[in-house]
């Protein structure tokens, strides 16, 4: 029995917990990825390096309120320079939509020439977010790294297997939520989100029904870069801060947008677990697990490793593959060819 | 002007643009601009049959560069002694096994119901990989054992490289079609999404996979289409000419073998170019643009758009691999680790756009002068941030800073000249001619 207990503790230590907090941060981002798609009807490259710009901004915060001697006690200070890096980001996108994207939706240019030019835009963030910050790591979680440590773990329940429960996964968990919820309260109750539901539904009839189409995207663009900073500082405090790992996050924020059902914001969210899970669990060696489950003499000699870790792209893109075979609206239905 | 003038004009400059390196400069310099300028070309002659022709978002291009580079590799370099015999029969069975899980599969999906199709092939798969895994892992084990500080890997054929250019093509057309297969007749954006993961999941392959590629312990020292510059350097003809234009005879290599490759890649380049402008004229060509200006109604005209789509995705990649197999020639060596999307997918795009979609000898243009600018970039910009800061006392972090990040200025040049282009001059340098 305890070896049983041991073994779901083993599991939740390295699958489930990081899983967890992996998907919420892929929630956020693929969420961020529908609804410029839903809108301005275009997947945007240039997202992942919104994220980074978003972060970038957030850590020079941090470091300046650190230097300052402000912090939230056993709590991140990036949580207090959240709100400029997310101003940062809103100010670039919207600057960017005012030079880049509107002369196209003026012109109504094909949906690819919005996808190529969305490139345009990746190479000068990319150059700006390097400009700023440089290309290496950075790490700039601070305050009480954990929850629950190993050592006090093992010692609560006796077991012989320990748990940790870091901070930034807490609160990736705990913002994703509230920023979800506020997502989904605002397309659903406010006037503003019902606006760009009908206007994703149909732009025409919306605009016959007196729907700006300006505030529209211009809410839209502020949302998303919000959703991309919010899901990029959670990701650089779990893990942390690299200019290209938030290029090469787009793979997998795509995916999980296209599993769901582009266009479709809780297709996101589902998305983004779906992603994350298969992701830590196809990667992860499971025999730790096993020789705990299964009597001693049938202990495996392998890892029991499905994909080593430096594959896991290729999980992403395999479901990505499955679902354009089998269903390419996506779980939720998403927006049609 | 016409439109011929204008060509002329501007390949005119170009070629002024690179000899003025050479008069200037170095010749040196100058040919090695030469020849990764006929290498971009050929790159973006790939591209331009995609997009120019058929209107597909490739953002795959760098992986098909690199299973052209791996080609280089598997063809020209020696077979490593003891690594098959350490490894070949697993790896044999392994390869077995993943034609046995292919048959195997298509036998299930015709036997069982159409309930269960879905789980079954599912099944079938996951049981063939995990039979091959069996297999792959000790063949793996086994064959990095054999020596692996110096190989570690299976080694090559040992054939001429330059067979490697071919082989390349083929290679990226292999995976071409397979990517195609699954994300053309989709939106187009999603076949921009499935070529970004493909080409990152076979570099991942390349960089792990030590038993065939070496991974990132790289593979150097690739034998060369032309004698190396070293050897050259002692041959007495050389030592002789380069006396007759009053240069030393380190010079005087370096650009004779230099001036090798650029002869044998401009060839390569006038072949590609001769078919590709052969394709664009015929019906087949008029039958392309016909689909990528009116889908729906080419489409009503019996056209098979989906396939004629495959078709010219397929033939692009060839071309972007048989340019990659080159990039690995004249580099000498493989290096998994160096491949960045921005260099080798994004970079490929800028050339293309700018030089003018759908018109091929605007790509090659574009290939060659967003090169030179990529090029000159990155002294352009160290220059301009130093300028920039000489009021700045002298040490202080800021200067520094800007000093450090001014290598970065040019991915911002390289993302605004897109821009620009893309906005104010869509159809690029030499337009596509219209109405033929």
């Amino acid at each position: 029995m305890t070896d049983i207990l041991n073994a779901l503790v083993l599991l939740s230590n390295f699958v489930l917990i990081p899983a967890l907090s992996y998907g919420a941060q892929l929630a956020l981002g693929a969420l961020g990825v529908t609804l410029i798609y839903a809108v301005l009807r275009f997947s945007n490259f240039a997202h992942g390096d919104t994220m980074a710009f978003g972060t970038m901004a957030t850590i020079l915060v941090t470091w300046w309120l650190q230097s300052q001697g402000v912090g939230l006690g056993p709590l991140p200070t990036a949580l207090i320079a959240l709100p400029v890096g997310i101003l940062a980001a809103v100010g670039l996108v919207l600057l960017t939509d005012r030079w880049v994207y509107r002369f196209y939706r003026s012109k109504r240019s094909d949906p690819v020439i919005f996808v190529i030019s969305s490139v345009g835009v990746m190479f000068i963030y990319n150059a700006l977010t390097r400009f700023f910050i440089g290309t290496s790591d950075q790490r700039f979680e601070d305050g009480e790294r954990f929850v629950i440590r190993v050592n006090d773990f093992k010692a609560l329940t006796g077991l012989d297997q320990g748990l940790a429960l870091r901070t930034s996964q807490v609160i990736t968990v705990i913002v994703m939520l509230v920023t979800v919820a506020f997502v989904f309260w605002f397309l659903q109750k406010t006037r503003t989100g019902k606006a760009m539901r009908a206007y994703s539904d149909n732009e025409d009839l919306a605009l016959l029904s007196g729907i700006n189409p300006d505030r529209v995207v211009m809410i839209t663009w502020v949302l998303a870069a919000a959703l991309a900073t919010i899901a990029g500082v959670l990701y650089g405090l779990d893990k942390s801060f690299r200019p290209f790992t938030y290029f090469q996050l787009l793979l997998p924020i795509f995916a999980a947008a296209i599993v769901g059902g582009i266009g479709q914001p809780l297709g996101a969210i589902a998305g983004g677990f779906i992603i994350a899970f298969s992701e830590v669990m196809v990667t992860y060696a499971y025999k730790g697990v096993v020789s705990l489950v299964v009597p001693e003499d049938m202990a495996p000699e392998g890892l029991l490793q499905l994909l080593s870790t430096d594959y896991k792209f290729a999980v992403s893109f395999i479901i990505l593959v499955v679902v354009l075979l089998v269903r390419p609206t996506g779980i939720f239905k998403g927006k049609i060819v | 002007m016409s439109p011929l003038v204008r060509g002329a004009v501007l390949y005119a400059v170009m070629a002024v643009l690179i000899l003025a390196v050479g008069w200037f400069q170095s010749w040196t310099v100058a040919l090695t601009i030469l020849n990764f300028g006929l290498i971009s070309a050929i790159m973006a002659l790939g591209v331009n049959i995609q997009w120019g022709y058929a209107g597909l978002f490739n953002v795959g291009i760098m992986g098909f560069a690199a299973l052209g580079g791996v080609a280089a590799v598997l063809v020209s370099v020696p077979q490593v002694e003891g690594a098959w015999g350490a490894g070949g029969v697993n790896l044999g069975l392994a390869a077995l096994s993943v034609v046995g899980t292919l048959g195997l599969t298509l036998f299930v999906r015709g036997r069982v119901s159409r309930r269960f199709r879905g789980p079954a092939t599912l099944l079938t798969i996951f049981a063939g990989y995990v039979v091959m895994r069996l297999f792959l892992d000790p063949a793996s084990d086994a064959i990095e054992a054999v020596n692996p500080s110096a190989a570690g890997y299976l080694g090559g054929l040992n054939l001429p490289i330059v067979l490697s250019w071919p082989i390349g093509g083929l290679f990226a057309a292999g995976a071409a079609y397979i990517v195609g297969k699954i994300a053309l007749g989709l939106r187009s954006d999603y076949l921009a999404i499935a070529t970004l993961g493909i080409s990152e999941i076979i570099l991942a392959v390349l960089k792990n996979e030590n038993w065939l590629t070496r991974g990132v312990k790289n593979v150097t020292g690739l034998p060369r289409p032309i004698p190396d510059e070293r050897v050259l350097q002692e041959t007495p003809w050389l030592i002789d000419l380069a006396a007759r234009f009053g240069a030393d005879p380190v010079t005087g290599a370096a650009v004779v073998s230099r001036l090798g490759y650029a002869i044998l890649f401009a060839l390569v380049l006038l072949i590609v170019l001769w078919l590709a402008e052969k394709a664009l004229r015929s019906p087949w060509g008029r039958m392309m643009r016909a689909i990528r200006d009116n889908r729906d109604a080419a489409e009503a005209m019996g056209k098979d758009v989906t396939a004629r789509h495959l078709q010219v995705f397929v033939l692009g990649s060839a071309v972007v691999g048989i340019a990659g197999a080159m990039l690995v020639t004249i580099d000498g060596q493989f290096t998994p680790g160096s491949y960045n999307p921005l260099r080798f997918t994004f970079l490929i795009w800028v050339m293309v756009i700018v030089g003018g979609s759908g018109n091929n000898w605007g790509a090659v243009l574009g290939g060659f002068l967003i090169w030179y600018i990529w090029i000159m970039a990155e002294p352009a910009g160290t220059w301009l941030m130093d300028s920039l800061t000489d009021g700045m006392a002298d040490g202080g972090w800021w200067r520094q800073h800007l000093l450090d990040a001014a290598p970065h200025l040019r991915l911002m040049f390289m993302g605004l000249i897109l821009l620009l282009v893309l906005r104010f001059a869509p159809r690029g340098l030499i337009p596509e001619a219209r109405g033929r």
